[in-house]
């Protein structure tokens, strides 16, 4: 990926012309966009249709096929795999994402992450093994790196699956601090969960297959 | 990204590493009892001749050593890439190359140290000669770590696969038979008080080789495997 600078530097992250191939089978129509400080895009689109490769391109775990990304600094990635070990416990898991990766707050590690574990409201669970965790525990103890971690980029895959409405509500609260800060973050959704009351950008995405279908037709 | 000095993940690594082994140890002493078993299934498939014993005990011991490690080792990036630890580790700006070393130095010492403190029990099984008794375990220290690192390598590119332990294991036996030559050798040689500084030297130019090339081809095959 190319961390070069962007042609126009009030742009955190501008994508043109990209798309994925796998198989000689394009994954996705190429999509183009850019992304200011201080928003939020929302990606969408049916199931497969490719949101979560688009990701990880911008993540820079895949190489892109054709296209381009122009990316500030390297962003924040929060897939569908937790990160949570089973044999630890959410304390412990925690503990070592802030130690491995830094982190942007100061002070004393132990009474960080009880912070930390407080905010995600994970509280009375802290000691518990990662494996007893419910699914929607877990997601909150892997959003928990958004807390502590400092890219002004984040890149949420389905954030808001298998949260409780309180935990909907934290996410949404964590998100609109990121993004008064000056932050950026984009967010799949395959439709059934929107952020709300976020002033927001849209990008629906069709499959590579899709397109194919509705040409022969 | 004020990105973590990269000891300070170095060091974070190994922990969560040793205290993970300690949380799974049941798991950690198959391969060891497995050693132990196979080593004792030789006297009952061979004969319980002493000096038949004598002969094969550097080769029995290094080969069942090198089995014992291949079987631990398809779990040395396996749980890490399925919960999707390696993938935040890999975009967490460390070097790939620096935790593939973390995990192998972890791996060697939970998996190829407790292998070095067995031999003296093994070798007293197989019967073999003092005079052997400290080459071989100076070449199994030296060589265990060497099956670590070649192993990553292995671990590495095969950890993408559903059940990626038998490729694995075809993959990393031929890369670990030059060892196996110059450590049986060695210990075979003392035994007969022939010199055998040769053998071990180049055994250390193969630890020297692989501890600063090897990481290097696990961080490739880790990226390879995620992609």
């Amino acid at each position: 990926m190319d961390y070069a600078e962007l042609p126009d530097s009030s742009h955190m992250l501008a994508v043109s012309g990209l798309s994925f191939e796998r198989y000689f089978e394009r994954v996705f129509e190429p999509v183009s966009f850019e992304l200011n400080p201080g928003s939020l895009l929302l990606i969408t689109g049916s199931n497969g249709c490719g949101k979560t490769t688009l990701l990880r391109l911008l993540a820079g775990l895949l190489d892109p096929s054709e296209g381009e990304i122009h990316c500030e600094q390297q962003p924040l990635y929060a897939g569908h795999f937790p990160a949570i070990k089973d044999d630890l416990s959410v304390e412990e898991n925690i503990r070592f994402w802030m130690k491995f990766m830094g982190t942007r707050k100061s002070g004393q590690m132990k009474g960080l992450c009880e912070q930390v574990i407080k905010e995600i409201g994970l509280t009375p669970v802290a000691l518990q093994e990662g494996r007893t965790l419910s699914a929607g525990q877990r997601k909150r103890c892997s959003l928990a790196r958004l807390l502590f971690c400092d890219e002004s980029l984040w890149l949420l895959d389905e954030p808001y699956s298998n949260l409780d409405p309180q935990g909907i509500a934290m996410l949404d609260s964590i998100l609109k601090t990121h993004l008064n800060a000056g932050g950026a973050c984009i967010m799949t959704t395959h439709g059934s969960l929107r952020p709300e009351g976020f002033d927001l950008q849209e990008c629906h995405m069709i499959s590579g297959r899709e397109r194919y279908a509705g040409e022969a037709a | 990204m004020s990105r973590q000095a990269t000891g300070t993940a170095f060091v974070a690594l190994l922990r969560r590493d040793f205290l993970l082994a300690y949380r799974r140890r049941a798991e950690l002493l198959q391969p060891l009892v497995f050693l132990l078993v196979v080593v004792t299934l030789f006297p009952l498939g061979v004969g319980p001749s002493p000096t038949l014993l004598a002969n094969i005990a550097p080769g029995v011991i290094w080969i069942a050593a090198l089995l014992a490690t291949v079987l631990s080792l398809d779990s040395l990036f396996r749980s890490d890439f399925e919960d999707g630890t390696l993938e935040q580790m890999v975009l967490s700006g460390q070097s790939l190359a620096l935790i593939a070393l973390a995990r192998t130095v972890a791996h060697w010492l939970v998996a190829g140290l407790p292998i070095v403190l067995l031999s003296p029990l093994l070798a007293m099984w197989m019967n073999l000669p003092d005079e052997g008794l400290l080459i071989l375990i100076e070449s199994l220290a030296i060589g265990t770590p060497v099956l670590s690192l070649i192993g990553a390598i292995g671990g590495a590119l095969t950890v993408s696969l559903k059940r990626g332990g038998q490729l694995l294991s075809l993959l990393v036996f031929p890369l670990y038979v030059p060892l196996l030559i110059l450590a049986t050798s060695a210990v075979s040689s003392a035994v007969v008080d022939l010199p055998y500084t040769g053998q071990l030297g180049l055994m250390v130019a193969g630890l020297i080789a692989s501890l600063t090339l090897a990481p290097f081809a696990t961080a490739a095959a880790l990226k390879l495997s995620l992609s």
